[in-house]
This record gives C-alpha cells, sequence and structure tokens, in this order.
C-alpha cells in the first residue's frame, strides 16, 4: 500500500508558511514593519476589500510577518487556518465573539487560566453572555451543564493550575452530540505534545506568549480551526450561515465553507475588535517556534526529573504532575500525552500559605512572575496573583488551595533547576 | 442559491452575490470529492466582475442532495439539468480535474449550451491508483492524504500561501475527509472509467482555455496536450510552481488566466 509523505512536525516548525522572500531571497522571515500595503489599482483595493482576493491591507487585519506565523501554527496543528491576536486572551475573546452573540452560553472546565476565568466570570455576562463552570473530571457535568443557548463547549487539554488532564475525546463527543464545537486552550502543551484536533477537538487556542515562543519575549495568541466542524448541520451559529451585512450579505459558510470560522473572525474581529498581533511579535514568536520540538523535549524530561524530586521531600505536602503515577489522570496522560505531560507542575509546601511565601522568597535561579512556558524556570503563587480575584470557593472548586504553588519547569540543567528548589523548600520551613 | 434539480435540492454558491439574469453566467464544476467552496478564491473575483457566478456542488456533494452519479456523462447532463432549473441558456464552463472532465462532456455533448469551456488540471485519461481507489473504496482517510499528496505542488506542501493564514494542505484534506461516505469512491471510479476525453475535445466547437500547473503529478501537462491539441480553438496559461490544486495553489495566476476567460 502506498503511502502519504508530507513534512513532519520538527520540519514545519522551521518551515511552514514561508518561501524565500520573492524580493530579497531572505531566508528568514522578513520583519514586515508596515501598517499599510500599496494598491495595485482601484480595483485590486476594492477586491482586497471585498474578500474577493487574498492579500494585505492593512496589519490590524493581516500581515505578511504574521501570515506565515499564522500558517506555521496551523500546520503544526493541522488545522485549515488560522488568526494570530495580540495575547491570548484576544484569542480566546475573538473565538467567543465570532461563535454567539447575547443570549449565548458556554460550558467551560472550572480550572482554567485566572484571566479566562475572570472573562467569563465577570465581563462576558455584561455582554449577555454567560458560562457555567463544571468539573474537568466529570463528562457528564458537561453534558448535563449544555442548554439550548450552549454555543462552545471549551477547556483547557491541563488545567491551571490544577494541571487536571481533561478527557478530550469523550467531551468532544457529547459537544457534538450537543451540535457544539469544543474548543481547548492548549497552550499548557503545544501541538508538539498534543494535537488536539486528532482527538476530536474544533477548534485550539494558545497563548503564543508561553512555550510556543517560549523566550519570555512577546505577548501574542492565535486561534486555529480543525475545519471539521459543520455549521450547516448544527444550525446553531447564524454568525456563520446566514448573511453577514457587514460584507453585503456574505454568508460565510456558504462561500467559504471550511474556512468559515476564521474568515468570519478575520473580516468581522480583527476589523471591529482590532486586537492584532505586531509582525515583530510575530517573528520573534516564530523564532520561538523554530526550536519549539527541540525544547519541548527538555521541559518535560527536566519535569518528569523535577516532579520525582519534589515527590519525594519531606516538606512537600503533595505534588499535582500527569506523569506521576500517584496523579489521578496519571492513565488518561499516557494516553493523550505519550511525549509527556508538559513542564508545569503544582505542589504544596508543609506550612500553608506562610511557608509558600517564603519558598517564592527563597528560590534564586526560578524566577517569580506571572508567565508560564519560558525557556527558564519560573514559579508563581497562584492564590496571590493569577488566581487572586476567584473567591475562597471557586478556589475550592478549581482545585487551588492556599498554599499551592505552580512551577514552569525550564530547560536549564535538571540538577541547578532542583538545587535552588532544594535551599527554597528547606528555608520555607524555618522560622 | 437553492434550487430544485431532477426533483432533488441542488445547490451552488454565488460568490456573496445576487443573481442578474442580465449578466453572463459562469459556472464552476469542483472535482472528485469536493464541492463548491474549492472555488472560494475565484467564485466572488468573478462575481464582482459582474458576473452570474455558479460554483455548483454535484448531486451528494456539499448541500446538494441525492446520490452521487456515477459516469462522467451522467454528470454532464446534470449540469445542463441544472442550468434548466436556474434558467441559464448558455455559459461558460469552468472545470477542475472530474469537474474538467465534466465541463468537456457538456460542452461536447450540448454544444449549444457552452459558450465557452475552461478545463483546469485535466488529462486525456484519469487512471486512478488501485490502493487510492482501494483506500477511497474504504472510506479511509489514507485516501484524502495521498490525494493532497499527489495533488499538491511541493511549494504548496511547504506553504506561503497569500491567502492570510490558510493552511492548504489540510483545508484540501479535510475537504475532502468531509464528503460523505462512498462519493469520493465513487467520484474516483468515474475518472477511471472515463476513456471518451479526447473523443469528447475533437467535438468540443466552443473557445476553450486550458489551465494547466506544470508540476501537476496527478494529471501531468504531457497527458492535456493532446486534449488541447484536438480541441478546435485552445489557448494555455501554463502555470509555474504548481500542482494539480491550482486555484488553491496559485489563486493569483489563475484569476489572471480566469479574468481574461470569462
Amino acid at each position: 500500500m502506498v503511502k502519504a509523505k508530507f513534512a513532519k512536525f520538527a520540519t514545519l516548525a522551521l518551515h511552514a508558511g514561508q518561501q524565500p522572500d520573492p524580493a530579497t531571497g531572505a531566508r528568514a522571515v522578513p520583519i514586515y514593519q508596515t501598517t499599510s500595503f500599496v494598491f495595485d489599482d482601484t480595483d485590486h483595493a476594492a477586491s482586497l476589500y471585498n474578500l474577493e482576493r487574498p492579500g494585505h491591507i492593512y496589519s490590524r487585519l493581516s500581515n505578511p510577518t504574521t501570515a506565515v506565523l499564522e500558517e506555521r501554527v496551523a500546520a503544526l496543528e493541522g488545522g485549515v487556518g488560522a488568526v494570530a491576536t495580540a495575547s491570548g486572551m484576544a484569542a480566546l475573546f475573538l473565538a467567543v465573539a465570532t461563535l454567539m452573540d447575547q443570549g449565548g452560553h458556554i460550558v467551560a472546565s472550572g480550572s482554567l487560566y485566572g484571566g479566562s476565568h475572570n472573562l467569563f466570570t465577570y465581563t462576558l455576562p455584561r455582554f449577555g453572555i454567560n458560562t457555567t463552570f463544571v468539573d474537568p473530571r466529570d463528562p457528564q457535568a458537561f453534558k448535563d451543564a449544555i442548554r439550548t443557548n450552549t454555543r462552545l463547549v471549551f477547556g483547557e487539554t491541563l488545567g491551571n493550575p490544577g494541571i487536571e488532564v481533561m478527557n478530550l475525546p469523550l467531551i468532544a463527543e457529547i459537544a457534538h452530540a450537543a451540535g457544539l464545537p469544543l474548543m481547548i486552550d492548549a497552550t499548557f502543551t503545544t501541538p508538539y505534545l498534543i494535537k488536539v484536533f486528532d482527538h476530536g477537538v474544533d477548534i485550539v487556542m494558545h497563548s503564543l506568549t508561553k512555550f510556543m515562543g517560549g523566550h519570555g519575549t512577546s505577548i501574542g495568541g492565535v486561534i486555529v480551526d480543525s475545519g471539521r466542524f459543520d455549521w450547516d448541520a448544527s444550525g446553531k451559529f447564524p454568525t456563520l450561515t446566514e448573511p453577514y451585512a457587514g460584507y453585503h450579505d456574505l454568508n460565510f459558510a456558504e462561500e467559504f465553507g471550511t474556512q468559515a470560522f476564521v474568515m468570519r473572525a478575520r473580516a468581522e474581529g480583527m476589523k471591529d475588535f482590532g486586537a492584532c498581533l505586531s509582525p515583530t511579535n510575530a517573528f520573534n514568536i516564530l523564532q520561538g517556534i523554530e526550536t519549539l520540538p527541540l525544547r519541548m523535549q527538555k521541559h518535560v524530561a527536566n519535569a518528569i526529573v523535577v516532579a520525582e524530586f519534589l515527590d519525594g521531600q519531606e516538606e512537600v505536602e503533595w505534588v499535582n504532575y500527569p506523569s506521576l503515577t500517584s496523579h489521578p489522570d496519571y492513565e488518561l496522560a499516557k494516553q493523550l500525552l505519550p511525549k509527556g505531560a508538559g513542564s508545569i507542575l503544582s505542589f504544596a509546601i508543609r506550612g500553608g500559605r506562610d511557608a509558600g511565601r517564603k519558598f517564592i522568597e527563597a528560590v534564586n535561579l526560578a524566577s517569580h512572575l506571572a508567565n508560564i512556558g519560558d525557556a527558564k524556570t519560573l514559579v508563581i503563587h497562584p492564590g496571590s496573583t493569577t488566581h487572586q480575584q476567584m473567591s475562597a470557593a471557586d478556589l475550592e472548586a478549581a482545585g487551588i488551595g492556599e498554599g499551592m504553588i505552580r512551577l514552569s519547569v525550564g530547560i536549564e540543567d535538571a540538577d541547578d533547576i532542583i538545587g535552588d528548589l532544594k535551599q527554597a523548600l528547606r528555608r520555607s520551613q524555618k522560622g | 442559491m437553492e434550487i430544485s434539480v431532477n426533483g432533488l435540492k441542488a445547490f451552488a454558491a454565488t460568490g456573496g452575490r445576487a443573481l442578474n439574469a442580465n449578466e453572463p453566467a459562469v459556472i464552476f464544476v469542483h472535482g472528485a470529492g469536493l464541492d463548491r467552496t474549492i472555488w472560494q478564491l475565484q467564485t466572488r473575483n468573478i462575481a464582482f466582475m459582474g458576473r452570474r457566478v455558479y460554483a455548483l456542488d454535484l448531486p451528494a456533494h456539499g448541500r446538494s442532495d441525492g446520490q452521487p452519479l456515477a459516469t462522467i456523462t451522467d454528470m454532464a447532463d446534470w449540469v445542463v439539468a441544472f442550468m434548466d432549473a436556474a434558467g441559464i441558456d448558455k455559459a461558460k464552463l469552468i472545470g477542475h480535474s472530474m469537474g474538467a472532465f465534466v465541463s468537456l462532456e457538456t460542452a461536447a455533448k450540448h454544444p449549444d449550451r457552452v459558450e465557452k469551456l475552461c478545463l483546469m488540471g485535466v488529462a486525456e485519461t484519469m487512471p486512478v491508483h488501485p490502493d487510492l481507489l482501494a483506500a477511497a473504496k474504504d472510506n479511509q482517510n489514507l485516501a484524502p492524504q495521498l490525494i493532497v499528496c499527489w495533488g499538491l505542488g511541493e511549494a504548496a506542501k511547504i506553504g506561503g500561501h497569500p491567502h492570510p493564514g490558510y493552511w492548504l494542505k489540510n483545508s484540501c484534506q479535510t475537504l475532502l475527509e468531509r464528503a460523505k461516505n462512498g462519493v469520493l469512491f465513487n467520484d474516483l471510479t468515474a475518472c477511471d472509467h472515463f476513456k471518451g476525453a479526447l473523443d469528447a475535445a475533437t467535438r468540443v466547437d466552443c473557445e476553450t482555455l486550458f489551465v494547466l500547473g506544470k508540476d501537476d503529478m496527478m494529471t501531468p501537462v504531457k497527458k492535456a496536450r493532446p486534449l488541447a491539441d484536438a480541441v478546435q480553438t485552445s489557448t494555455t496559461a501554463m502555470i509555474e510552481d504548481c500542482g494539480h490544486m491550482l486555484m488553491n495553489e496559485r489563486p493569483h495566476q489563475v484569476f489572471e488566466a480566469l479574468k481574461r476567460f470569462v
């Protein structure tokens, strides 16, 4: 039997979306730091504005450097198309606003990045969109929470900061049975560790700021569409299946088929909300993606060593990392994340909030900051920072204890990371 | 637009523009296992030039109901039935791959209905690899993968598409995967069995444009030349660095060729 041969992941990470620059022969992706693009003539201008021809008008809508990034991430995910945004949060809002109007409802995992939780809990209700949060480990809860006005099921591959592994195939089945798409934030895992479209997910988003960029230099986000969700058959998405007056009654599903969602997201969302990614940030993130496979290999190799170290320390009450046999989702992680369960782990230090504070202040190599997914090891206390807006009950529901520490294991030498954690743990227990 | 053809729902995209009976009609016919949306980078272009565009969903494809038609001749007759139902007396026909065979057969069999003919990614015969046919018969994803692997030019497999954020490889593959079970196998079989292209070409008396991808592995240029030679009046637009999926791989160059044609 013949085989279909295509470029593999590491090759795509380096090459997808770019041909050497036709104008100069530049091999690296050029930074097109320009707001606008000259039209050939008035007909050309009109055709670009009317979505008749592909091309660039204004960098809020699209830009050649950013387009390489979009195409590359779409290639790595196995999607039909992508739209890059100013941040991961901009990506999430863009997706929600493309899919639903006021009166819409979302069923979401309760274990989410704090910013996403805040958007769903406080901000979207101001626009008439409400969310029901459910236990990410309870597929039946997702099913039970779906209402007639639900338009999206949402979660993260690995919960934040509880590190729950979401049962993507099962929850995708539940969403699809209700005529709904499943959208996943795969920031923690990247397409190197899991290609979520292979597990039934319809839309994936990333904060590109994290592992994809990987060097803590640039904020960015992206949404990628699998092209597999049948908007027509669902009948719940008039933004995609009914005429849009903003483009002379253009019907996105009718004209663009599998591209309907990304076309609408760009044509409306980037134009009207305007949360575009700067070309320079797109370039920086592309530089990171070039080494994504190498970095992720090192991240997960270090993470398991660090997790096992922490697990054996008397100062540590518990460690949450799905590649540890003690983790409740260990078997699911083996199935969905055979290359490794990322490099974010959480743990609790004996002595609660006070010991946690001492630990944070004692680390030297690890940096105390809000980010994750940097090549450098990072550490934070979610209860007082990323998730500080959550009530005690919400914190409990999200599996976040007051003393929990979230660690983003970098790609330094594992011995050095462990050495730093060891001395900080000892100091955390001193009076 | 949705109309009834032979008592069944038939669908065509119009490029997002209201149809005007006073404008010349242009009909797009898709290839095996695909649907109207494969023309998405052409239909709006052409429609807003002041043309009445119909990008067809053949029966059982896209939004059209019914069973897939077994032969190229059946499909050609259906195109004419669509024209009858839509009130189109005469049209310019643009077909790709299997759709090129259908358009060619339509022009040969119904010369009074075809004003001009554009054949894209076409050859005198389209023998289908037995492994591809077997995979399509079993509705395996290998079939779309093979078509994309053989159908895209090397440059297109890496990308750098003019449409921002558009990943061509998966766009083509996903569209093929979304075809109803049995449809791709039916279409590939119809292509494989159709041996009348050269004869049809000799009977075509309208102006005919061939748009060919220089690196097309599925319908190589040398296999298209006998058809071009057989047609009374033909011109050829050769698209460089391009495989079989011309309208997606090189939308600008294809549009330039079509702009003069329509």
